[in-house]
């Protein structure tokens, strides 16, 4: 096996980087794929938590790279999903207990394992960002469809180019129907518009999404939601598959029974 | 012994620190003999904040990242970074380094072809997005957008073949009769010479247009071919 190393970032904070990582790992892991996700927010790790895996930290990031323990010993096992792994970002540490050359060197040696390697970027476009990117063959660039989100992205994405790194994909975050159409929202064609990358996935807004992280059971193990549904289908198309994109516009189970009225 | 040939690296004082020009040669070499330098009389270096000149070296953000880091471990400041190339300009400012020191240095004038200056042009062949700064003695053309949070100086004219919608200064030197045409001209602002302007909102963004100043005053006009 060689595990492609996809890192997912955004620039802004608070888009919906973790939550998105943690669903394509459980999307990806659910087709018989064996992933690992990195958190690579040193200092503020919150993928532990949205993938429920909190309590089971024994080792972690900042441990394999200054040699504390082995690899193998801070990848924590996903019991939900067997082929799932998730190595923790330390807490009490900063971004500069890591560095770009010591991801590389990581992946590498995690490689030959899986078949992915996620990474979770951490807000920003500082050490801790270029840590994340440093050994990704593909970046995922988030954003919502809100203007300041999508400048970040517009700025990451120049980064990305300028340090070699290729055009990313983009996926646009918690976009809602009814926003766009009131002409209160970017439409994914604003988005598209502006930040002239490839798009991978359209992610609804949806509220579950909130109370899945809270219960660290990330929704994509849960295929009825949409938002769920949608990081199904990025991990789809990250495998190769053509996935048409979900209609939005479709009325949900709550507007078909108001309508009925 | 490690003596460094003098014309590789040069050092002197200006008032917002150091100047460190750079010769020609490999990075490797210029790195190597920089460090070396430095190590040869560190209570000279301890604390300095330095300017660097590199000259037309293309420089990724790898590269003077790690120079960035050597430098700072040993106390030394990087603040800005002067270029004549266009890549080495992006990489500092991507890197929130500097890329001019307050006076413009009279070598950034000479940066464009001396045959004919006027002539000259920055040919940029990609989109210009938030966050990076081209700045140019001469004119400058963009085959791309210019995005929101982006910024073009130029001394002459700025013709962009895409929609404009970051911040434009043509003119930059003074220059009253410089141009800015884009095939959608809705810039966050604009600025011809001593100038400015906001772009008004506008219903039909379809059409190439031209702005100048007419009178002391910013104009922007629909693109008319005769």
């Amino acid at each position: 096996m060689t595990a492609k190393v996809v890192t997912i970032t955004s620039g802004k904070g608070g888009v919906g980087k973790t939550t998105a990582v943690a669903n394509l790992a459980v999307a990806l892991a659910g087709r018989s794929q064996k992933v690992t996700c990195i958190d690579g927010d040193i200092g503020l790790r919150n993928l532990d938590v949205v993938m429920g895996l909190e309590n089971r930290i024994v080792y972690d990031l900042v441990d394999v790279v200054e040699g504390r323990c082995r690899l193998r010993q801070a990848m924590i096992r996903d019991k939900r999903l067997p082929e799932l792994y998730l190595i923790p970002a330390a807490q009490t540490r900063d971004k500069t207990a890591v560095s770009p050359s010591d991801m590389i060197r990581l992946c590498d040696e995690l490689r030959p394992e899986v078949d992915w390697i996620l990474i979770d970027s951490p807000a920003g476009i500082e050490r801790g960002f270029k840590n994340a990117i440093a050994a990704a063959d593909r970046v995922l660039v988030l954003t919502n469809p809100d203007v300041s989100a999508v400048r970040d992205a517009d700025r990451v994405i120049g980064i990305l180019d300028a340090e070699g790194k290729g055009s990313p994909a983009l996926i646009i975050n918690r976009l809602n129907p009814t926003l766009v159409k009131r002409g209160d929202m970017l439409s994914v064609e604003d988005v598209l518009d502006l930040l002239a990358i490839d798009l991978i996935g359209i992610v609804p807004e949806d509220e579950n999404v909130i109370v899945a992280s809270n219960k660290g059971q990330p929704l994509a193990m849960d295929s009825k939601s949409r938002a769920g549904q949608a990081f199904q289908n990025v991990a789809r198309r990250l495998m190769g598959e053509k996935v048409p994109f979900l209609d939005l516009d479709a009325p949900g189970l709550l507007q078909r029974l108001l309508g009925r009225m | 012994m490690d003596e460094t040939p003098p014309s590789l690296i040069q050092i002197k004082g200006i008032r917002e620190g150091l100047l460190i020009a750079l010769g020609e040669a490999n990075w490797e070499v210029l790195e190597a003999a920089l460090i070396q330098n430095i190590e040869n009389q560190p209570a000279f270096f301890q604390g300095a904040r330095v300017v660097l000149d590199v000259g037309a070296h293309d420089l990724r953000v790898a590269e003077l990242s790690v120079l960035r880091d050597k430098l700072s471990e040993r106390s030394i400041s990087l603040w800005a970074v002067l270029s004549g190339s266009a890549v080495t300009e992006t990489t500092a400012q991507n890197l929130g380094l500097a890329t001019r020191i307050s006076k413009p240095r009279p070598a950034d004038l000479q940066s464009a072809p001396e045959s004919a200056p006027e002539n000259a042009a920055l040919w940029v062949r990609q989109t210009v997005r938030s966050g990076q700064r081209i700045a140019y003695s001469g004119n400058v053309v963009v085959m791309g957008d210019v995005n929101p949070g982006a910024e073009i100086i130029a001394s002459g004219s700025v013709i962009v073949w895409g929609r404009l919608r970051g911040v434009v200064h043509a003119g930059a030197e003074g220059d009253e009769t410089a141009l800015v045409c884009a095939l959608e001209l809705s810039p966050t602002q604009l600025r011809i010479a001593g100038e400015i302007a906001v772009s008004p909102k506008k219903e039909d963004k379809n059409r190439p247009e031209v702005a100048r100043l007419k009178d002391g005053q910013l104009v922007a006009e629909p693109w008319q071919a005769n």
